[in-house]
């Protein structure tokens, strides 16, 4: 949209300064109380900190019950992404290619697993791992976040392969591609920036999960979320602690958002914008 | 632009739908299984038939008018949010810089609080909102208005609000924004010439333009408030008392808190249902909204 378009109004840049404000705000409390002592926080409200202590991070990474937190998390976070888009990449091939009995079933029945509540599933998954010996273990989470990360993976993908016209399948068929060789030589390169997007979104619905994740685990895949939500009831008031552990699970998103800041849209709309 | 019919396309879409129906089919078994039994424990279950949902949908029993109360209060969030979010994201991308490096720094901005763990968001508003040690809590107080969402629930809910608005607004924001984006400039430079007025120029072209994305970002926001859980989970537990005791959180304490898996099996199952019918909405419209894009793209 060029500039002679629409005059960028005044109250245009004054909404917008007052909405990034009210974004940005609770997000700096939270990064300048990681930087005070307890005793700041407890008896001050300071917009600075009087004196910078890195206490609480340093903590967290030499104290093995938080950082194993973050290890588990990203352990299960791994395997749910590779998985998902694993399994996700031919399946939504077929669906934006093919038309097959019971595709549109499929389709729906796919979507209606994203939208379930996981309040619904906290108990027959427990049930369920519990059952075959995988409960506390990161496969047991790593499988349940499939319930709606492989779907998620579906619909993006689907979105994106859609926009790539089927003629270069048909060229590629002519040319004498085998359909493995043709997909991965020809077809996923036209589709990184989806398969990117993909893998983004189910690290991230994964990371920020907190009930199943929390249910299937008990000591040893503990995930950092949980931790932190432990401490708040058991250790009472260490807010220095609870906030540095915060900033440092906001870290991962705050580092690709870059490379993905004109998808989002796109992601959380299931590949549809 | 119709497909070519092949059923060997199920091989490429077997291994998802295995996983999905472990994950998916198996759990829901054992839910409808739990659902029409009773049991004193010991794994000593007998058949209640349907017991459980004649009582989960009979509000003068304390089940149903707890399910009956969590239920309104949950459409009662969703309403609220949406009645905030919509209007305030269409404001924001109508708001957004032209051009430059002002719209990735504003992007990047805006994407933040949604790529936040939502445990996380719970953690950042419950400091930043407590009387004791928060910023807008005290801010509030000082300010002469006794304000403390552990205690009050009208300040519970405020908080709650607050929170969904600073964590949502913004994808309400980019779906609109990345309707506006698809407007031809030449829209605008017509509308100069016919002299529109500010006004006309919105509920003429940006919004007819917006509507699509719009009506994802409203049902996405339904459906997703309507099983939140975790950041009403870390800010306020439920309370005070059950204040903010969403269908979610009141499942989670009937079913692994009390372990009363009959009552949470039926409760799920309504629950669930409820959620079916929503989503088949939302498929339709996205699914329609797929091929009226194709349509546009290439009309042929």
């Amino acid at each position: 949209m060029s500039s002679t378009s629409q005059p960028s109004s005044r109250a245009g840049a004054f909404v917008m300064a007052l909405y990034l404000a009210f974004l940005i705000l609770p997000i700096y409390w939270l990064v300048n109380m990681s930087l005070k002592t307890n005793f700041e926080i407890n008896t001050t409200v300071s917009l600075w900190p009087n004196e910078i202590t890195f206490e609480h991070y340093i903590k967290i990474f030499t104290d093995s019950s938080w950082y194993s937190g973050y290890i588990n998390s990203l352990t299960y976070v791994a395997l749910n992404t590779i998985i998902s888009i694993t399994l996700a990449l031919p399946a939504a091939y077929a669906f934006s290619r093919y038309s097959f009995v019971g595709e549109k079933h499929l389709f729906f029945w796919l979507l209606s697993n994203r939208m379930a509540p996981p309040a619904v599933f906290a108990l027959p998954f427990f049930n369920l791992y519990s059952a075959i010996g995988l409960f506390d273990t990161p496969w047991a989470v790593a499988l349940a976040h499939c319930l709606f990360n492989v779907p998620l993976a579906v619909w993006i993908l689907e979105g994106f392969m859609s926009g790539v016209p089927r003629e270069i399948d048909e060229t590629a068929a002519i040319d004498g591609y085998s359909f493995p060789r043709f997909f991965i030589k020809i077809f996923m390169p036209l589709i990184a920036s989806g398969i990117g997007v993909a893998a983004f979104f189910c690290f991230m619905f994964s990371w920020v999960e907190l009930l199943l994740a929390r249910t299937l685990t008990a000591t040893n895949a503990k995930p950092i979320a949980v931790t932190m939500t432990r401490t708040v009831s058991a250790a009472g008031m260490d807010w220095g602690l609870l906030a540095a552990a915060g900033v440092l699970t906001i870290i991962p998103g705050a580092l690709v958002i870059w490379f993905v800041r004109n998808y989002i849209a796109k992601g959380f709309a299931l590949g549809r914008v | 632009m119709d497909k070519p019919v092949n059923n060997r396309a199920w091989l490429l879409v077997a291994p998802v739908f295995l996983i999905v129906a472990f994950s998916a089919i198996l759990p829901i078994m054992t839910v409808v299984n739990y659902s029409v039994q009773d049991t004193f424990g010991n794994n000593q279950f007998f058949w209640n038939g349907l017991g459980w949902f004649q009582e989960l949908l009979d509000p003068s029993t304390e089940l149903g008018g707890r399910f009956l109360d969590a239920l309104w209060r949950n459409l009662l969030f969703s309403a609220i949010i949406l009645a905030i979010e919509v209007p305030l994201g269409i404001l924001v991308a109508l708001s957004m810089p032209r051009e430059g490096w002002k719209v990735a720094a504003t992007l990047v901005i805006m994407a933040l609080p949604l790529l936040i763990p939502w445990n996380v968001v719970g953690t950042i508003w419950q400091v930043f909102a407590r009387a004791d040690i928060g910023l807008a809590g005290w801010a509030i107080n000082a300010l002469g208005i006794d304000y403390n969402y552990t205690g009050d629930p009208l300040a519970a809910w405020i908080t709650i609000v607050v929170m969904d608005v600073w964590h949502w607004t913004s994808l309400v924001a980019l779906l609109c924004y990345a309707g506006l984006k698809s407007i031809p400039d030449a829209y605008y430079q017509a509308a100069r010439i016919d002299g529109a007025s500010r006004w006309a120029i919105f509920t003429t072209i940006q919004l007819p333009k917006m509507k699509r994305v719009l009506l994802i970002a409203v049902l996405l926001r339904f459906m997703d408030s309507f099983m939140i859980y975790t950041e009403p989970f870390v800010l306020t537990g439920g309370g005070p008392g059950n204040a903010t005791t969403f269908l979610s959180i009141d499942l989670v304490k009937i079913a692994l808190g009390q372990f009363d898996l009959g009552k949470a099996a039926a409760m799920s199952l309504v629950y669930n249902l409820i959620v079916l019918a929503l989503c088949w909405v939302f498929y339709t419209v996205m699914t329609n909204a797929g091929t009226e894009r194709r349509h546009e793209e290439n009309p042929a």
